[in-house]
């Protein structure tokens, strides 16, 4: 109970080690020329620090608007706004990852800062749904009763609605980061860069190393974050 | 002091008003008990005292201010409240829960734990065992008890209670109102408690509210309500067996000065004086002190006639019916049951004889008030 930092190592540890072996081991043993070229260090760091990239920004703007907006619909005057947005949310989850590539790409063009819009918006929309959620889940008793002892709302939404969504709240980044992750790897079709870029010059060009490598690299990363993301949360909430 | 003026609700889309045109005062110190049954208002009603409601029209006043032109916030802060669902913050610790009220009125840290420990501790929990704890770790009856010390933490004069021991077993809740009454001996605060159970509400309350559709039906001591019933619902509500609630009512003590009776004897009196009292006597017994008033035992004419003795101490043996001051009536019958006896010998505390109490007595009290 008492360890200062209440993070089990062990599996981000081998995941990290995993990585590291499959980059060092592609890099020595091309099967060819043209995949040593593409398994280079250098080719290898440009497409992770992209991914990452990708996913940084992105998510960090998803998590902002996200949760922000979360807790502006669920105030009760823009409680039924609220149901109306969670509907749309959860039509919006359903289109496939593709296709809102392809529609912004339609009306905004190519590049990094498409794609990390693209991402952004995707992304939104787990955060969004499960601070909604969370909030209006809390049991109405608990906020009657910091009502009646002379809470203010600020105070109850800072002390009390938000501390009992919390959880809520981070299983919902924990979905989009995953989703993120998987997605980031198709900004490559609008020029975003990333360990797509691997993957599908992989495909084209017929060599399953790099296929290999760069789907790896993705689900090892998104295993990892995944894990850490849930091991954070484990040990801020010490409650339930 | 809480004052309700004509006092309406209505809420919308319903035709009829959840509370109408009602009007209540409640004293400094009493506890009032607003009963009925489910949907008569009683809730509503108390929750415009600390607008968790706003009532339609109509002004409460509260120690004299009117409660409606007040801030609610700090209003909230100087009412405790207490809720049948309790409402504990789930990821706080019972620490920080009971510290709430004092967070919020931004106390200084070491009062804060100080009066926490303090509250912990009166409702019966120790604070060195439960401080750091989560609710999730409470049983119900101690949940109960964090709910009613963080209501009552920061000592505001005015508590509202909605049903607070209505979650819980009835032995649990039992012993919830005896410990509830005994603090509130000690503070008396001026309390609004709701409840639907009748009999909780003749043994919580001072004054009782009885509520119908939205209105006050008879606003009477516990006592007269069931001596007097003001229609027939209430007749209905306090049940066929009044007189025995009644007995709940009174104490002993509140009786004992009324009736005449022939005082003890001591162990040095002649045997004939001691016969002729037993002979005056209703109970054909007389209660043994000795020069200090103390509570020595009986002598019964039964075993007077036996002339096995010499003296009074020969004949004297022990009474095991015996019951203090402070004991109901109630308890003084039930004493009477088990030992299969028509009297019971009061004593104090420190065994100073008081006198007795006999089923007659009881039987007229009954009929006094009835």
């Amino acid at each position: 109970m008492k360890r200062l930092i209440p993070i089990n190592l062990v599996l981000p540890v081998i995941l990290i080690a995993l990585g590291i072996l499959i980059v060092v081991y592609t890099a020595n043993n091309p099967t060819d020329s043209l995949v040593a070229r593409m398994l280079s260090y250098t080719n290898m760091f440009k497409a992770l620090r992209e991914h990452f990239m990708l996913m940084v920004v992105s998510m960090t703007g998803a998590i902002i608007v996200g949760v922000l907006s979360g807790i502006m619909l669920s105030r009760p005057k823009l409680y039924y706004l609220g149901r109306v947005v969670e509907n749309i949310v959860n039509i919006g989850q359903t289109v496939p990852p593709l296709a809102v590539l392809a529609l912004l790409f339609v009306i905004m063009g190519i590049g990094f800062r498409m794609a990390v819009f693209a991402l952004f918006l995707y992304s939104i929309l787990p955060i969004l749904r499960n601070t909604f959620a969370g909030i209006i889940n809390v049991q109405p008793s608990i906020i009657e009763s910091a009502k009646g002892m002379g809470m203010s709302p600020f105070r109850i939404l800072t002390r009390i609605e938000l501390p009992l969504a919390f959880p809520i709240i981070v299983a919902g980044i924990r979905t989009a980061v995953v989703i993120n992750v998987g997605t980031a790897a198709m900004a490559t079709f609008i020029g975003g860069g990333g360990l797509g870029d691997l993957i599908v010059a992989g495909i084209s060009l017929g060599r399953e190393m790099v296929i290999f490598t760069g789907a790896a690299l993705a689900a090892l990363t998104a295993i990892l974050l995944d894990h850490v993301i849930g091991q954070v949360e484990k040990g801020l909430v010490r409650w339930s | 002091m809480i004052k309700l003026e004509g006092i309406t609700k209505k809420f919308p889309g319903l035709k009829t008003p959840a509370v109408d045109n009602l009007d209540l005062e409640v004293k400094e110190g009493d506890v009032c008990v607003l009963v009925g049954p489910s949907g008569c208002g009683k809730t509503t009603t108390m929750k415009m005292i600390n607008r968790i409601h706003e009532p339609t029209s109509g002004h409460i006043y509260v120690n004299g201010k009117n409660v409606l032109k007040m801030n609610p916030i700090k209003l909230r802060l100087d009412i405790g409240y207490v809720i049948q669902e309790i409402g504990l913050f789930p990821h706080q610790t019972i620490e920080e829960n009971v510290a709430t009220v004092p967070n919020e009125k931004k106390w200084p840290r070491e009062k804060t734990k100080q009066q926490v420990d303090e509250m912990l501790t009166l409702v019966g929990l120790d604070p060195k065992i439960y401080c750091r704890r989560y609710p999730s770790a409470l049983s119900g009856g101690q949940r109960q008890r964090v709910g009613v010390a963080r209501a009552m933490v920061t000592n505001p004069p005015i508590m509202l209670m909605d049903e607070p021991f209505g979650a819980v077993d009835p032995i649990t809740r039992a012993r919830l109102q005896n410990e509830f009454l005994r603090i509130q001996e000690r503070v008396s605060k001026t309390i609004v408690f709701v409840t639907h159970d009748i009999d909780e509400a003749i043994k919580m309350g001072d004054a009782i509210a009885v509520m119908r559709e939205g209105k006050i039906v008879q606003y009477a001591t516990p006592n007269e309500l069931l001596s007097s019933p003001a229609n027939e619902f209430v007749a209905n509500l306090v049940g066929r067996n009044r007189s025995i609630k009644r007995l709940h009512l009174i104490r002993i003590r509140e009786i004992l000065n009324g009736i005449a009776r022939p005082g003890p004897a001591t162990l040095d009196m002649p045997l004939d004086d001691i016969r002729k009292q037993i002979e005056k006597s209703d109970i054909r017994a007389v209660m043994i002190v000795d020069h200090d008033n103390k509570f020595k035992g009986i002598i019964g004419m039964n075993e007077l006639k036996k002339n096995t003795g010499e003296t009074a101490a020969d004949y004297i043996h022990e009474l095991n019916q015996l019951i203090t001051e402070d004991a109901t009536l109630n308890d003084a019958l039930s004493v009477m049951l088990e030992c299969g006896e028509g009297y019971v010998a009061v004593v104090s505390e420190n065994d100073q004889y008081r006198g007795i109490i006999t089923l007659g007595d009881l039987l007229n009290v009954v009929k006094e008030e009835a």
